[in-house]
C-alpha cells in the first residue's frame, strides 16, 4: 500500500470554495489518467501534487509518495518528474547541459550517463546541439530523458502529446509509457484526448465541474 | 509553497531600495525647508522667519521666471505626450513603428547636455539650418542678429525638451501597450470603420493613459525644473526658476542659500500646482470623452491621414535633430577653419583633440568608473527586488510604484540643495560618496523599470520544470534566470550607466563643484562658447553613454551565437 503515488482525501479550495476532492492511488508502473473539460481544475490538481500552488489555495488531505508524506514539502524535495505539452528545454543550454541539469550532483560518470541516455533515444552525438534546432519529436525525447535522469519517484504528464502530429504521438506514447514502466514509476496523465487515455490503459478519473 | 530557507538577502533588498529612494529625497526636502523658514541659518540663531521668502519675492523678474518654468514644462509635456499618442495610434503594428523602436535606445541615451548643445548649434543664427539656407534663400552672408537659443519666449528650450521627451515617452509606451490589448482594440475599431487615430483614442487611450500617468508626471516635473537643458537653451534674463536656484546655491555669498532654499520650496509648490491643473485637465477630457464616445463619428478620412503623417514628420524631425546635433559635435571636434555660411569646414584637424586629450582621458575614466559602480549597485538591487517579488509571490502595488518614481516626481532643485546643506551639516559635504548616492537615487528607478518587464515576462513554467528536477530557487536564479535574461540585464546596466553619465545637478551640488564628470565639464566648456571644445567634450560624453549599449548588444550575440532560441529574447 505504501508504494506509489497516493492521494488521500485531497481536497482543494480557493478562498473557502471547495474545487474538488480526489482519492486514488497509482502503483509503480501504473497509469492514472485524469480527464475533464477545460477549467475544471486539472492544472490545479497537478500544481497541488507538484507543490507549486499559490498561497490563495487551501489544501487538505495527504499526498503520499512511496510512503513519504510530501503534502507540505517544497517542490524541489518531492522528486516528482514533469512533462509539459511544450517540451520546454532551457534555450541557453546545449542538449547535454539540459540533460545534466536534472542529473543528481553526485552522479560520477555524468558524461557517460548522458551519452548512453542520448543513444537510448536515438539521438547519439547530439550533446552539443542547440535545442532550438531540434525537431518537435527530438525535443520531446530530450525532455523525457531529462525528467528520467533526475531519478524521480513519480511522473506527471500534462498534455504531453497534444502538440505532436499523429504518427509522432503514437511513437511518443509508447516510448514514455515503456520507459516509465521500466523505471517502475507511478504515472499521472492529464489529458483531454481520449486516445491518450486508451493508450495509457490504466484507470480513468473524470473531474466534473461542481 | 513553503520556503525552507528564508534568505535574508532577498528580504533586505526591497527595504534597502526603498530607503535609498526615499531617504535622500526626504533628507533633502527637510534641509531645504529648514533654511527656507529660518530654522537653520549661517552664523545666526535659528528662529522661525519668513525673511528668505521675502527676499525671494523681492527678486526682480521672479514672476517671469515662474511663468517660464511653467510654460516650458507644460507646453513641452503636452506636445510630447500628444505626439507620442498620435504616433502610437497611427503607426503601431506597421513597419515604420518597428524602425522607430530601433531608434529609441541611441536617442534616449544621448545625455541631455550633449543633446542640447547639438540642438543649440542646429538652430543658432550661425547654425546648420541657417547655413543650409544661406545665402541662396535668406540672402544672409553673415549670421543674423537673433537671440536663439536662449530666446525670451523659451521656444528653443521647449524644442529641446520635446526632442528628448518623445523617445522617453515612446519607450514607456512600448512597455504599456501590451497591457492594453492595443492590437485587438485596433482591429475591432478599424473593422467598425473608425480611423486609426480616432479609433485608438476612443478604445485604447483610457487603458494606455492609466499606464502612462507616472511617466508623464515625471516628464512634466523634469520639464518644469530641469537645469542642464534650461542652462543651454532656455531664456536668460530672467531664466527659469531652476536656474535661479542653482545660481544662488553656487553663489560664494552664503547668505543667498536661504533664498535659494525658499525658491526650492516655491518650485515644489509650482510643480504641485501644475500637477493639480493636469489632474483637472484629465477629468475634463474624460468628461468630454464620455460625451463624444458613442456619437459614432469615424474620422477615417483625410484627417486620419493628416494626423498620421504629421506625427511621423514631427517625430522624424526631432530624432533627426538629435542625431544631427551629435554629428555636428563630430564635425566641430575635427574642424579647422569653418566660415559662415559654409555647410562644412574648410579643413579637418586633430588640433582640438590634441589640446584636450589628457584632460578628457582622466575625466572619462572617472565618469565611467562612477557610472559603472552606480549602475552595478542599482542593477543588483533591482534584481534582488524582482527576485523577492518572484519568491514571495506578491507583485508590486501602486504604492511601491509611486515610491519608485518619487525621485523623478520631486523636483531636483527642491531636494538637492537641501541635500547639499544637510550633508555639509553632517560634515560629508565633499567627495565622491555623496555624488555616488545622489546618482544612485536617479539611476535606480530607470534600472528597475528597464529590467522589470523582461524579468516578469520570463516563462515561469521553466521554473516549475527546474523545481521538479530538484533545483531550488537560488539555482534557478543563477543557472536559469540570469543567463537567459543576460541581454535585458546588460541593457538595464547600460541604461543605468547612461543615466549616471548624464547627471548634471546631482554631481554639481553634492560635490560642492569639486567632482568633474564629462557632463559637468561639457557644460562648463559650453559657457566659454568655443564650438570646437564643445564638440570634443560633447562627443566624448555621447560616446561614453552609447558604449555600454553597444556592449549590451554585442556580448549576448557572441555568447549565444549558437543558441537560436535566445535570439529574440
Amino acid at each position: 500500500m505504501s508504494d506509489g503515488l497516493c492521494l488521500k482525501n485531497l481536497r482543494l479550495a480557493l478562498q473557502g470554495r471547495v474545487l474538488f476532492e480526489v482519492n486514488f492511488s497509482v502503483r509503480p508502473g501504473e497509469v492514472q489518467t485524469v480527464m475533464g473539460p477545460s477549467g475544471v481544475g486539472k492544472s490545479t490538481l497537478l500544481a497541488a501534487i507538484l507543490g507549486t500552488l499559490g498561497p490563495e489555495f487551501q489544501v487538505t488531505g495527504q499526498i503520499m509518495l512511496n510512503g513519504r508524506d510530501v503534502t507540505h514539502m517544497p517542490p524541489q524535495a518531492r522528486r516528482i518528474g514533469l512533462m509539459f505539452q511544450d517540451h520546454l528545454l532551457f534555450p541557453h543550454m546545449s542538449v547535454a547541459q539540459n540533460l545534466a541539469f536534472g542529473l543528481p550532483a553526485d552522479a560520477k560518470t555524468r558524461k557517460q550517463v548522458i551519452q548512453e541516455a542520448l543513444e537510448s533515444i536515438d539521438l547519439k552525438g547530439f550533446e552539443a546541439r542547440d535545442p532550438a534546432t531540434l525537431s518537435g519529436g527530438q525535443r520531446a525525447r530530450v525532455a523525457l530523458m531529462r525528467t528520467l535522469l533526475a531519478a524521480p519517484d513519480a511522473l506527471l504528464l500534462d498534455e504531453p502529446f497534444s502538440r505532436l502530429d499523429d504518427a509522432l504521438k503514437a511513437q511518443m506514447r509508447r516510448l514514455v509509457f515503456s520507459r516509465a514502466q521500466a523505471a517502475k514509476l507511478p504515472i499521472l496523465l492529464v489529458t483531454h484526448d481520449p486516445a491518450d487515455a486508451e493508450a495509457a490503459g490504466g484507470a480513468v478519473l473524470t473531474l466534473k465541474a461542481r | 509553497m513553503s520556503h525552507p530557507k528564508a534568505r535574508p538577502l532577498w528580504r533586505i533588498a526591497p527595504v534597502l531600495t526603498v530607503a535609498l529612494l526615499v531617504g535622500p529625497v526626504l533628507f533633502g526636502i527637510m534641509w531645504t525647508v529648514l533654511p527656507a523658514i529660518g530654522l537653520w541659518r549661517i552664523g545666526g540663531v535659528p528662529a522661525l522667519s519668513l525673511q528668505p521668502f521675502q527676499h525671494l519675492l523681492a527678486h526682480p523678474g521672479l514672476s517671469t521666471s515662474l511663468w517660464m518654468s511653467f510654460k516650458t514644462g507644460v507646453v513641452s509635456t503636452l506636445l510630447a505626450f500628444g505626439l507620442v499618442c498620435v504616433l502610437v495610434a497611427g503607426w503601431q503594428g506597421t513597419r515604420v513603428f518597428f524602425y522607430l523602436e530601433r531608434l529609441l535606445s541611441p536617442l534616449l541615451s544621448v545625455p541631455h547636455g550633449a543633446a542640447a548643445l547639438g540642438l543649440a548649434f542646429l538652430i543658432a543664427p550661425s547654425g546648420w539650418i541657417v547655413r543650409l539656407m544661406s545665402p541662396w534663400a535668406t540672402g544672409w552672408d553673415r549670421p543674423p542678429d537673433v537671440l536663439i537659443p536662449h530666446d525670451p519666449g523659451g521656444w528653443a528650450l521647449i524644442f529641446g525638451l520635446l526632442s528628448k521627451e518623445i523617445p522617453f515617452l515612446l519607450l514607456m509606451a512600448l512597455a504599456a501597450l501590451p497591457q492594453t490589448q492595443a492590437g485587438e482594440r485596433r482591429m475591432i475599431s478599424l473593422s467598425l470603420g473608425y480611423g486609426r487615430i480616432w479609433g485608438w483614442f476612443l478604445t485604447t487611450l483610457p487603458a494606455f493613459y492609466r499606464q502612462m500617468r507616472l511617466p508623464v508626471f515625471a516628464v512634466l516635473v523634469y520639464g518644469m525644473t530641469n537645469v542642464d537643458m534650461a542652462l543651454l537653451l532656455g531664456p536668460t534674463r530672467p531664466p527659469t526658476l531652476a536656474i535661479l536656484i542653482v545660481d544662488w546655491m553656487s553663489d560664494p555669498n552664503l547668505a543667498r542659500r536661504p533664498q535659494a532654499a525658499a525658491a526650492g520650496v516655491l518650485q515644489f509648490a509650482l510643480v504641485l500646482g501644475a500637477l493639480a491643473l493636469w489632474w483637472c485637465a484629465e477629468r475634463l477630457i474624460t468628461w468630454i470623452g464620455q460625451r463624444v464616445l458613442a456619437l459614432g463619428y469615424r474620422m477615417s478620412g483625410v484627417l486620419d491621414d493628416i494626423g498620421r503623417w504629421f506625427s511621423l514628420a514631427m517625430g522624424t524631425f526631432c530624432a533627426t535633430a538629435i542625431l544631427a546635433g551629435v554629428l555636428s559635435h563630430v564635425i566641430w571636434s575635427f574642424a579647422g577653419r569653418w566660415r559662415f555660411p559654409h555647410i562644412l569646414p574648410d579643413a579637418f584637424r586633430l588640433r582640438t583633440w590634441d589640446r584636450y586629450s589628457a584632460d578628457i582621458a582622466d575625466v572619462f575614466v572617472f565618469t565611467m568608473t562612477l557610472a559603472a559602480g552606480v549602475a552595478l549597485v542599482a542593477l543588483v538591487l533591482s534584481l534582488l527586488c524582482l527576485e523577492a517579488e518572484n519568491r514571495t509571490g506578491k507583485p508590486m502595488n501602486t504604492t511601491s510604484l509611486w515610491v519608485l518614481y518619487l525621485p523623478l516626481l520631486i523636483p531636483q532643485v527642491t531636494f538637492l540643495p537641501g541635500l547639499q546643506i544637510g550633508l555639509l551639516q553632517l560634515g560629508l559635504g565633499q567627495g565622491v560618496w555623496p555624488v555616488f548616492i545622489s546618482h544612485l537615487v536617479f539611476v535606480l528607478p530607470y534600472t528597475f523599470l528597464a529590467l522589470s518587464g523582461p524579468y516578469r515576462a520570463w516563462d515561469t513554467r521553466l521554473g516549475v520544470l527546474a523545481a521538479s528536477l530538484g533545483a531550488y530557487e537560488s539555482r534557478q536564479f543563477l543557472v536559469l534566470r540570469l543567463p537567459m535574461l543576460l541581454k535585458p540585464i546588460l541593457v538595464a546596466f547600460a541604461v543605468g550607466c547612461a543615466v549616471s553619465i548624464a547627471q548634471y545637478l546631482p554631481t554639481l551640488l553634492t560635490s560642492g563643484g569639486r567632482v568633474q564628470t564629462l557632463t559637468t565639464e561639457a557644460l562648463a566648456v559650453a559657457s566659454g562658447g568655443d564650438r570646437r571644445a564643445i564638440g570634443v567634450w560633447s562627443l566624448t560624453l555621447t560616446a561614453a553613454a552609447w558604449a555600454p549599449f553597444g556592449a549590451a548588444l554585442v556580448i549576448p550575440a557572441l555568447l549565444y551565437r549558437n543558441r537560436r532560441g535566445l535570439r529574440d529574447v
